[in-house]
């Protein structure tokens, strides 16, 4: 479904990517762990368009999308919940779910579905429906911001750090609901995390990065049982 | 006593309307890009220029003159959108051509606008016949055409000058601004002459019974009279203020505008093309402006020049930051609040200080509230 080679990536002077290559077939749960600065968010954010690459490819369906602004990519079917949850905090919580539905905005009924879909897989966001964002908990501002990307009907949803800041409670819930859109819904799900532990455990495959390389890429399984990975990453 | 008061009263709101009109401008386009135009006071200016044009087009006879500024107009956008086609706007070379290209294009357009001025185009002669009959239709034409001409330019401007150097700096950008707008001046100065101007509704036909005198209003014993001109100009820009807030709160490009003023990248992960939205925000902010310029001249017969927009322009600034700039409300008050204080101390003993109140308002502003009075310092949530 999706297929990066050789992806070089460069800020100014620095090279953030170093060659990554991963694929991500429909259906699964793709994890890509590492450290801070490893890459993992340069890469997602060149998928869904917002830094380009100075070589290699990313195609997504067998099209060429390295070149294409966001909004194309976006249309074709990637939806991207940001490092950081970038939610609208000025804007209400309908109206954030509204602007993730905003390239099939004239369809009120597809846009009434997709908030329906996400109240009922966050009902917390259905309780603060008419609140400003910015006045969410971190985590419901993570469920918005999932619930949001979900919006435009995407066949591959990249979530880069869903758990950052959150509550262990918070987390095992973001967790458990990843793990039910990627199963219910179909929706093929490439996650960066952090935490590498709760990651691997719901995915099916995984890639480790480190100062823009991938060092290694195995199943879910094979990786948490991997010494190395267990020590560098699993904090043994 | 009290008459004197109210009637200053009313000329302040209508004079704070024209700011607030302009000062929204500078606010929706820092919104969306952090960035102040600063040539969009020439825009205004532009605007006075392109209703004068239609007026006089009409009372003099020459009606094919505001046909002509629809069909320049459209020449613009064509010539916009083929200039902001071209390549990646990153590489310093395409950027330095794009340049020389804007350059280009505005001496060809002026120069079409000279032609059509003089030689005229007989398409179109029965509906500007009509228009030419009666004062209303002849102020709507005109009123249009500066909104579009200017919503034009707006476009022009942004696509040509400001896009090549978005992300390379606030300064470029800053100076290129400035860049621009002495290119409109001056530009506009070789198309336009340098003579003074003035114009008003009044020479169109009908337009006497409409516009001169006074309206006067008994209220519990007082007797307050007001221009008949200026009530309009206060009534379109309330008008054209509620709007802009309309579009901006409820319409689908509206609420990308927010988003984009919000975050630009996040906009971008829901589908919003930013370079639209942005060329959008231009395209709003620059109408208003244009329809200001129209309405501060040619309902009120002032006299202006292609430097008129100088002082103008910063004045409405002042008032954007007054309120807390890339806050739309703010910008509406900032403009309120300007014109009450220009027309109050110009009737009163400090009456030759009316041009600088709005720099003292500007410094005191900056000294004790920097973000404006509606302005917020944000805190962001980690």
């Amino acid at each position: 479904m999706l297929e990066i080679t050789d992806l070089h990536i460069y800020y100014g002077a620095i090279r953030a990517l170093e060659g990554v290559t991963l694929r991500v077939d429909k259906g699964e749960i793709v994890t890509m762990i590492g450290a801070n600065g490893a890459g993992k968010t340069t890469t997602i954010r060149s998928i869904s368009g917002l830094v380009k690459p100075k070589t290699g490819t990313i195609t997504f369906e067998g099209k060429p999308i390295h070149k294409m602004p966001p909004h194309e990519i976006l249309k074709l079917g990637v939806g991207q919940s940001p490092e950081g949850r970038r939610v609208f905090a000025n804007m209400t919580v309908h109206e954030n779910l509204e602007l993730g539905a905003y390239t099939i905005l004239s369809d009120r009924k597809r846009v009434k579905q997709g908030i329906e879909r996400a109240f009922h897989l966050f009902p917390r966001l259905k309780e603060r429906e008419t609140q400003l964002a910015g006045t969410l908990s971190g985590g419901e501002q993570q469920m918005l911001a999932i619930g949001r990307a979900l919006m435009s009907g995407p066949r591959l949803l990249l979530l880069d750090e869903p758990s950052l800041g959150l509550a262990p409670f918070l987390v095992q819930t973001i967790f458990k609901i990843i793990r039910e859109i990627n199963q219910e819904q179909g929706v093929t799900v490439l996650l960066v995390e952090q935490n590498a532990n709760q990651a691997l455990k719901i995915a099916s495959r995984g890639y480790v990065l480190e100062t823009g390389r991938v060092i290694m890429e195995d199943t879910a399984s094979s990786l948490l049982t991997n010494a190395e990975v267990r020590k560098a990453y699993l904090g043994e | 006593m009290i008459e004197l008061f109210l009637n200053k009263l009313i000329l302040g709101i209508q004079l704070g309307g024209v700011y607030a009109l302009v000062a929204v401008g500078y606010t929706i386009v820092y919104g969306v890009l952090q960035f102040i135009n600063f040539a969009h006071g020439d825009v205004y200016m532009v605007g006075a220029f392109m209703g004068m044009f239609v007026v006089k087009g009409f009372s003099e006879g020459s009606i094919s003159s505001p046909v002509a500024m629809v069909v320049v107009l459209g020449m613009i956008l064509i010539v916009a959108f083929f200039v902001s086609m071209r390549g990646h706007w990153k590489d310093p070379k395409g950027a330095a051509v794009r340049l020389v290209g804007f350059a280009v294009a505005f001496a060809l357009i002026g120069t079409l606008v000279k032609l059509f001025l003089k030689g005229g185009v007989l398409l179109f002669k029965p509906i500007t016949a009509l228009a030419a009959t009666n004062v209303i239709i002849g102020g709507i034409v005109a009123l249009t055409v500066a909104v579009a001409w200017c919503a034009g330019l707006g476009v022009l401007i942004e696509r040509t000058a400001y896009k090549p150097v978005r992300g390379t700096g606030r300064l470029t950008a800053l100076i290129t601004a400035i860049g621009v707008s002495l290119l409109i001046e001056n530009g506009g100065q070789a198309v336009f002459g340098s003579d003074i101007h003035a114009y008003s509704l009044k020479d169109l036909p009908g337009g006497k019974q409409l516009l001169t005198g006074t309206l006067d209003l008994n209220l519990v014993g007082i007797t307050l009279s007001v221009s008949k001109g200026q009530l309009i100009v206060l009534l379109a820009t309330t008008a054209l203020v509620l709007a802009l807030t309309y579009i901006v709160r409820y319409t689908k490009f509206g609420k990308a505008m927010r988003a984009v003023a919000f975050d630009r990248d996040a906009a971008a992960l829901m589908g919003i093309n930013t370079d639209t939205i942005i060329a959008f925000t231009f395209l709003l902010g620059s109408g208003l402006a244009g329809a200001a310029g129209f309405l501060n001249f040619g309902l009120t017969g002032y006299t202006f020049d292609t430097n008129t927009g100088i002082m103008f322009g910063l004045k409405a600034f002042v008032a954007a930051v007054l309120g807390g700039i890339g806050n739309l409300y703010g910008a509406v008050l900032g403009g309120l609040v300007l014109g009450l204080a220009e027309m109050f101390v110009g009737g009163s003993p400090f009456s030759p200080y009316r041009d600088a109140i709005a720099f003292i308002i500007l410094i005191a502003i900056l000294l004790f509230r920097p973000s404006g009075l509606l302005g917020k310092n944000t805190v962001e949530k980690v």
